[in-house]
């Protein structure tokens, strides 16, 4: 991959992008693509520009963790394969992966999305836990915004397989119609800060020369849910309001796109 | 009891419905999606790069290093673990083995071709779709071949020979034999052979031979998604 560190951020002094897009736009096509595997109990592809990532929804029934016996639990895991870029190699989970799957899971998470209780079964004995796989298949950058709004569509279309109270025997050849208890919808956005200028939706040329981003999930009615600070330049209050305000913006601007494609 | 007629309403040596693509991953330098029935398979070539650690190269000649892995939610049960298994291990290597005669890497001394291949769902017949598709991204990456190589499983239901089984097929309560087998198309050798199950000498030529017709099917696929591609590019 060329690196164009100095020429990007130069660029970004004067409002400009290699790309020549501006610098709230986000790269077409962005596009939501449900059910696309049979096994998941939901999935979805997700496109922003050149990057791709499919995210999946496992269901399983385990024993609630002891602190809290009546609510089921949840589980993000991300996987950067090899496949997706020749930066990656095959291996246990590296730093990147870890902080974006912490990331997109304190999102859904923290805003307390899912309702836990009612995912419990039987109090100390049986609950769903929720399991979203992210896996990239083409990294192009921003791949907090993409794997976020993959997790979050593949949780909106999750059906739970049949369950058989007396037996407990899960078929999960059978989808029921039930979905899953979805209180709220986070969406994290991410804002890049290069050279002084703000942007959003980096390709992975840019993402090299950034000097700090800010991911801020945020609900349908503008709560925040969770922030991550990247980067090694400090960011002043003015800036965070700035940032915060240019991600409640375009959360907007992606949930459109999940809204037409998910009811 | 015989089976007769299969579980999908198929002919005996029929394969499910096929669909191919090529150059589907920007940043490989050659990739492919292939599908067969519910099975689906993203394939990505990466090389000839430089191969880490040294101690692997080979001064003669590239190599050829497979990486094979089901996606955690694309099992017909529960989550799968993510990483590698030992059965990714051993499909990787018999990978890696199939291919290795259809390809010349003399020209590229001490560097490696990387396939990786990643499944979102499955329903049987796996490591054929994988090398299905490893080979239409090994042509599109462009890497010297001397011959093309496609893949299907033949196998066994209850006495009947029958091509391409699915998941319900490898599980019919019965005896039941699953026999992947990849081949050259000019030449017709097979590459990979495996096989598990019981099944009789006689049987097993039976299906060897059925497999030469199915892996021509396979091969008309693969050549399409090729084409399409590079039609496009002349365009």
């Amino acid at each position: 991959m060329i690196e164009n560190k100095q020429t990007i951020s130069e660029l970004a002094s004067k409002n400009k992008r290699l790309d020549g897009r501006g610098l709230e736009e986000y790269r077409q096509p962005i596009t939501i693509e449900t059910d696309i595997s049979r096994t998941a109990e939901g999935s979805v592809r997700v496109q922003i520009g050149q990057t791709v990532v499919l995210a999946g929804v496992k269901l399983s029934i385990e024993k609630p963790y002891n602190d809290t016996p009546d609510q089921g639990g949840i589980m993000i895991n991300a996987e950067l394969t090899p496949m997706s870029s020749p930066e990656y190699e095959r291996g246990p989970p590296g730093i990147k992966a870890i902080e974006l799957s912490r990331v997109i899971d304190r999102g859904i998470r923290e805003a307390k999305a899912i309702d836990m209780k009612k995912l419990c079964l039987e109090p100390g004995e049986k609950a769903w836990f929720v399991i979203i796989d992210i896996i990239t298949i083409n990294d192009d950058g921003n791949l907090f915004d993409a794997g976020g709004l993959a997790a979050l569509a593949a949780l909106k279309c999750a059906k739970f397989p049949e369950y058989d109270p007396e037996t407990g025997v899960v078929d999960y050849k059978i989808k029921t119609k039930e979905s899953l208890p979805l209180l709220k919808e986070p969406l994290p956005i991410t804002v890049y800060k290069i050279n002084n200028a703000l942007l959003v939706d980096p390709t992975s040329q840019e993402e090299k020369a950034y000097d700090a981003r800010l991911t801020i999930a945020s609900d349908t009615n503008g709560t925040i849910s969770a922030i991550q600070k990247g980067g090694n330049t400090p960011l002043s209050i003015a800036e965070i309001s700035n940032i915060a305000d240019l991600a409640l913006k375009k959360a907007k601007f992606l949930r459109e796109y999940l809204d037409k494609v998910i009811k | 009891m015989v089976y007769k007629t299969r579980n999908d309403g198929r002919k005996i040596d029929e394969l499910r419905p096929m669909e191919a693509k090529a150059g589907v991953i920007p940043n490989a330098d050659g990739s492919a999606y292939f599908k067969i029935g519910k099975t689906t398979a993203f394939a990505a070539v990466y090389g000839p790069r430089e191969l880490h650690p040294r101690f692997l190269q080979n001064p003669k000649t590239g190599i050829l290093r497979c990486s094979y892995s089901m996606m955690p939610f694309s099992g017909s049960g529960e989550r799968i673990r993510p990483g590698h298994s030992r059965r990714a291990q051993e499909i990787a290597l018999v990978m890696t083995a199939s291919l290795n005669p259809v390809v010349d890497l003399t020209a590229f001394p001490n560097s490696v071709v990387d396939i990786f291949i990643e499944l979102p769902q499955t329903d049987a017949g796996t490591r054929c779709a994988a090398i299905s598709a490893a080979a239409i991204a090994l042509a599109d990456a462009g890497i010297p071949m001397k011959d093309m190589i496609s893949s299907v499983a033949i196998g066994q239901v209850d006495g009947t020979v029958v091509a391409d089984l699915d998941y319900s097929e490898e599980s019919y309560p019965a005896i039941v034999s699953d026999i992947p087998i990849a081949m050259l198309h000019n030449s017709k050798e097979i590459s990979l052979l495996q096989m598990d199950g019981e099944i009789s000498k006689e049987d097993l030529i039976k299906a060897m031979e059925m497999a030469k017709v199915a892996i021509e099917q396979v091969y008309k696929v693969q050549v399409q998604a090729l084409k399409e591609k590079y039609q496009k590019v002349k365009q």
